[in-house]
């Protein structure tokens, strides 16, 4: 390929691919630590760990999840996609909103739980909540890359 | 087949990713944990493997493209400097006390390089030049 052709290609749709898996990934990523540092805290109780669940959530997840969301109605609209019927552009987007609904309460809740350790209250049932909401969340995106790849009807 | 592999090859990359974002967070000053990090030295082993072996594998499969193509070595080649980045990152960011000052910012150096070239590793998955 010339190198005219690779600079033109870096303005096709590589590049909507490109921030739309980026924010994926950074998003899957950020619930991966959040859910980890909840899981553990959950068995003991660390304050520290139940924070760094809180921040993963909102400076991770929050802000990749709109860059997911960007990349990914950017890379329909320039693939014609936006009306598709096709299962597995119904998975992506579905999941994608009903998610967002999910990161909102998981970081609100996790946001109390730090609060109640800051002034010595337990925090084991809303932090205990918050790492629910979040397996789901990484159980529903894995689902998601899933009919992303494989593409069902 | 196809999109099982690139299922699994996906699924791969994103292991490796999850371990930079953990890695991250201690390396902008989160409270060391053993546990979550081995979390993330479990994801990048795994999900290294899962990038390799997939990625090979889609690379035989499918006719359009060949393991030695360029942007295959070059991937190949980014992989392994992000393994070892990892590996020198991995030492000085666990969450030991006798851990030096000096040392701990060199791991933290190395992670970000190591972030670098992931993110040059999945420009190259996307953009496929030369292919």
């Amino acid at each position: 390929m010339s190198v005219l052709a690779f600079i033109t290609r870096l303005s096709s749709w590589d590049f909507p691919l490109l921030v739309h898996v980026l924010g994926a990934m950074l998003m899957v990523g950020a619930l991966v630590l959040s859910g980890s540092a909840l899981v553990v805290a959950w068995r003991d109780g660390s304050a520290p760990l139940v924070r760094l669940g809180y921040r993963a959530l909102l400076l991770g997840v929050v802000p990749s999840w709109f860059v997911m969301r960007a990349g990914a109605e950017w890379i329909a609209s320039k693939e014609h996609l936006t009306n598709s019927k096709a299962s597995w552009i119904g998975i992506g987007f579905s999941t994608a909103d009903s998610g967002a609904l999910f990161i909102i309460i998981a970081t609100i809740l996790s946001g109390f739980a730090v609060r109640r350790l800051r002034t010595g209250e337990g925090s084991s049932g809303l932090g205990r909540a918050a790492t629910v909401l979040v397996g789901l969340l990484i159980v529903a995106y894995l689902v998601t890359l899933w009919a992303m790849a494989t593409k069902p009807l | 087949m196809y999109h099982t592999l690139l299922f699994l090859h996906l699924l791969a990359a994103f292991a490796l990713v999850s371990t930079v974002v953990i890695y991250s967070a201690f390396a902008l000053g989160a409270a060391g944990d053993s546990r979550v990090l081995a979390v993330g030295n479990v994801l990048w082993a795994v999900g290294g493997l899962g990038t390799l072996v997939f990625g090979l594998w889609l690379a035989i499969d499918l006719k359009r493209y060949q393991p030695w193509d360029g942007w295959i070595i070059a991937a190949l080649l980014l992989w392994a400097a992000a393994t070892e980045l990892g590996r020198r990152a991995e030492v000085g960011l666990k969450p030991a006390a006798d851990v030096a000052e000096a040392e701990r910012a060199r791991a933290v150096m190395f992670h970000w390089l190591r972030s670098l070239t992931v993110l040059a590793l999945l420009v190259v998955m996307i953009y496929k030049p030369g292919a």
